[in-house]
């Protein structure tokens, strides 16, 4: 009779288990998504539809979105989805500070927190992974297509984003470290302003241009003041492009300006990936989550290496169509 | 002589937007004789000249409406910026939907944006001046959610205006030495001076900015000219939108005319306006607007490090601000008078009455700058 119950106990358990093992495997993955608005920029609404369509009920997630600018709202956002129990918290913080006691609540709740696009300041020990672009390594890629396909003396205008954004300070200190080096001169220190202004960039050029400055390279941090710096120099009468005597290089992989490459009207631009999902979704389906900070691969492209693929497949905002330039 | 006196009177208010500019040319002339020079390129002119008119015409326009609300409604209005921003994007929308573009469909679109503009311009008008909110308050409505409206308009995208005939309305149509912003923008100035000449406009706006109540008992309906007002910003609100659309070949709803607000009631203030209502000079503030211009550039002229550079601004503005504040002017005035008696009496060697009669009409007229 004993033995009985103890084969009744344990078939019971097994079964139970069993059960929930199975329910578990049909049950969709929980996962609560922070991340800014996507009228902040081209980048972020490539990265917020990105979002979207990886974490949707087909692909086995049950995923709910919060897309504010608001850091506050953003925690609060955070601390509901660790109430419902989410299992992955993912989070692109608008401010990088203060949010130590998300961190910990979720840590206690047992839910894995993954960071993408931007940090967070804490202890590394407060969160599973974070997916972030290198843009240290993306000033690298410029810094070092100048010194691979530009002849001496390499003169450069250095025009700058935000002063003090992870992407300004990334973007420059390759470049200035070159010009340190004495492989590269930086001619003309600019900068776009906290918008990265296309309309600023043109003044920067402009005043260079006054100032009698000799250059060959214009190193804008980002497309739309690239444009700027080339609507400057057609102004002025200056050739640049493939054929022409300024080497024109931006960032961030606008549809616009890689078709501008692909012209020759520009000579390189440089990527910066705002497409995660993917590689989180491959870690949270494989378990098998790194620990720590990981860098995005990225590429530069050059009037040589661009093909339609890639405009079409790594590009963000629309496409003006091949072959068309937007000055 | 009286006549030139009474013309000159007209014109002192420009004395101190024409200083503050004087100023900074005279500080970029000692950087470099050359600021002055023109030169042509492919057939266009080019120079700091030309730069500066071309950079600062959606500034211009700009400044002009804010012009008249501020004196109307005794308020700023804070959304230009992004009204700007939602009535190009229906002019991009409307081009791109169109199919082929003539200047017709460019044309139609820009009527269109107008008329957007007219609708946002009717939406803050009717709030301050039918339901009496503070200017900055009711624009603050848009200046928040302006930009989304935007973003959606524009399908969540930044769409891209690369055809010929904006290339050339942002850049120089062929055969034409001037840049066709520039061109734009003297036509609307133009435009507003006919306004201003042939209506009641200004005799309206400055009588209702004065006082509202004694221009309602002369007949005038302040509510009716402040929406007025709200509804010509929206005009210049569209027409700055659509150049600047232009001129970047690609609608971005988050950064076009971003915080040109911010420079567009600095343009009115150093324009000798009253932030606070009543007179007003238009001419003031598209000198205002200019003079901003020339700042930022002059900054970079003077290779004032990027880090540095809003700090510079900043201090600039302060001085620039100080010199033209009433105080400094009486003092200036006085001054100047003690200067011009001393020299009439050496001269003439009649002190006296002559003296007491200038110092007077100086003092006088002192009191009525104030």
């Amino acid at each position: 009779m004993k033995r009985l119950s103890l084969l009744l106990v344990v078939m019971l358990v097994l079964s139970t288990v069993c059960g929930l093992t199975l329910a578990a495997s049909q049950k969709l993955i929980k996962v609560g998504i922070v991340n800014l608005p996507p009228e902040e920029s081209g980048y972020r609404q490539a990265n917020v539809e990105d979002m979207n369509q990886v974490f949707s009920r087909a692909n086995g997630y049950d995923a709910k979105q919060t897309n504010t600018a608001d850091v506050n709202e953003q925690m609060a956002a955070a601390m509901g989805y660790i109430r419902d129990g989410v299992d992955y918290l993912l989070i692109s913080a608008a401010h990088a500070s203060g949010w130590d006691d998300v961190l910990l609540a979720a840590k206690r709740a047992g839910v894995s927190v993954i960071l993408f696009d931007r940090m967070i300041d804490t202890d590394p020990s407060n969160y599973q992974a974070a997916l972030v672009s290198d843009m240290y390594y993306e000033g690298q890629l410029a810094t070092d297509w100048i010194l691979n396909n530009v002849p001496e003396p390499r003169n450069v205008i250095l025009i700058r984003g935000q002063l003090g954004s992870a992407a300004e300070v990334g973007r420059s200190a390759p470049l200035l470290k070159a010009a340190a080096e004495g492989k590269l001169n930086v001619v003309w220190d600019g900068t776009g302003g906290d918008t990265w202004s296309l309309e600023e960039a043109r003044r920067v050029v402009e005043a260079a241009i006054a100032a009698g400055k000799d250059f060959n390279v214009i190193y804008a941090q980002n497309d739309g003041m690239a444009q700027g710096a080339c609507q400057a120099l057609e102004a002025a009468g200056i050739s640049f492009g493939k054929n022409g005597k300024v080497k024109i290089i931006g960032f961030d992989f606008n549809r616009f300006a890689l078709r501008n490459v692909q012209a020759g009207y520009w000579n390189a631009d440089v990527q910066c990936n705002p497409r995660m999902a993917g590689q989180i979704d491959q870690w949270i389906k494989s378990g098998n989550i790194p620990k720590g900070v990981v860098y995005q691969k990225e590429i530069i492209l050059d009037t040589n290496t661009i093909t339609d693929e890639h405009i079409e497949k790594y590009g963000i905002n629309p496409d003006p169509g091949k072959g068309v330039i937007t000055r | 002589m009286p006549r030139f006196k009474a013309r000159f009177d007209r014109l002192s208010h420009l004395f101190f937007p024409l200083s503050v500019l004087v100023i900074l040319l005279i500080i970029n002339l000692l950087k470099g004789a050359d600021y002055f020079k023109i030169t042509m390129v492919n057939g266009v002119l080019y120079g700091n000249i030309p730069n500066i008119l071309y950079g600062a015409s959606e500034l211009v326009i700009l400044s002009i409406g804010m012009t008249l609300v501020t004196a109307a409604a005794r308020g700023q209005d804070i959304s230009i910026g992004e009204s700007g921003a939602i009535s190009s994007a229906i002019f991009v929308q409307y081009v791109l939907n169109a199919g082929e573009v003539t200047i017709w469909t460019i044309l139609v679109g820009f009527l269109i944006s107008c008329v957007a503009g007219l609708v946002i311009g009717a939406f803050n008008g009717t709030l301050v001046s039918f339901f009496n909110v503070q200017p900055m308050v009711a624009t603050l409505i848009l200046f928040l959610g302006g930009r989304s409206i935007a973003f959606i308009i524009d399908g969540k995208v930044s769409p891209i205006l690369a055809n010929p005939i904006s290339n050339k309305i942002g850049t120089v149509i062929p055969g034409v030495p001037i840049q066709t912003p520039i061109i734009l923008t003297a036509v609307f100035i133009a435009l507003v001076a006919v306004v201003l000449k042939t209506t009641n406009l200004r005799l309206y706006v400055e009588a209702v900015g004065i006082n509202p109540n004694a221009a309602r008992l002369n007949g005038i309906n302040p509510k009716k000219v402040i929406f007025l007002t709200f509804l010509l910003m929206g005009v210049c609100s569209a027409v700055a939108g659509f150049i600047a659309v232009n001129k970047v070949g690609r609608h971005d709803s988050v950064n076009l005319l971003k915080f040109i607000m911010m420079d567009a009631i600095l343009a009115v203030a150093l324009g000798g306006n009253s932030l606070s209502g009543g007179k007003f000079s238009i001419t003031g503030s598209i000198i205002g607007a200019y003079t901003i211009e020339v700042l930022n550039r002059t900054l970079l002229r003077l290779e004032v490090n990027p880090e540095a550079i809003k700090a510079f601004k900043a201090v600039f503005i302060i001085i620039l601000m100080i010199v033209a504040s009433p105080v400094v002017r009486v003092y200036a005035r006085k001054c100047l008078g003690k200067v011009k008696t001393f020299v009439a009496g050496n001269a003439i060697g009649k002190p006296g009455g002559l003296n007491q009669a200038v110092i007077s009409s100086m003092d006088s007229s002192a009191k009525k700058e104030e």
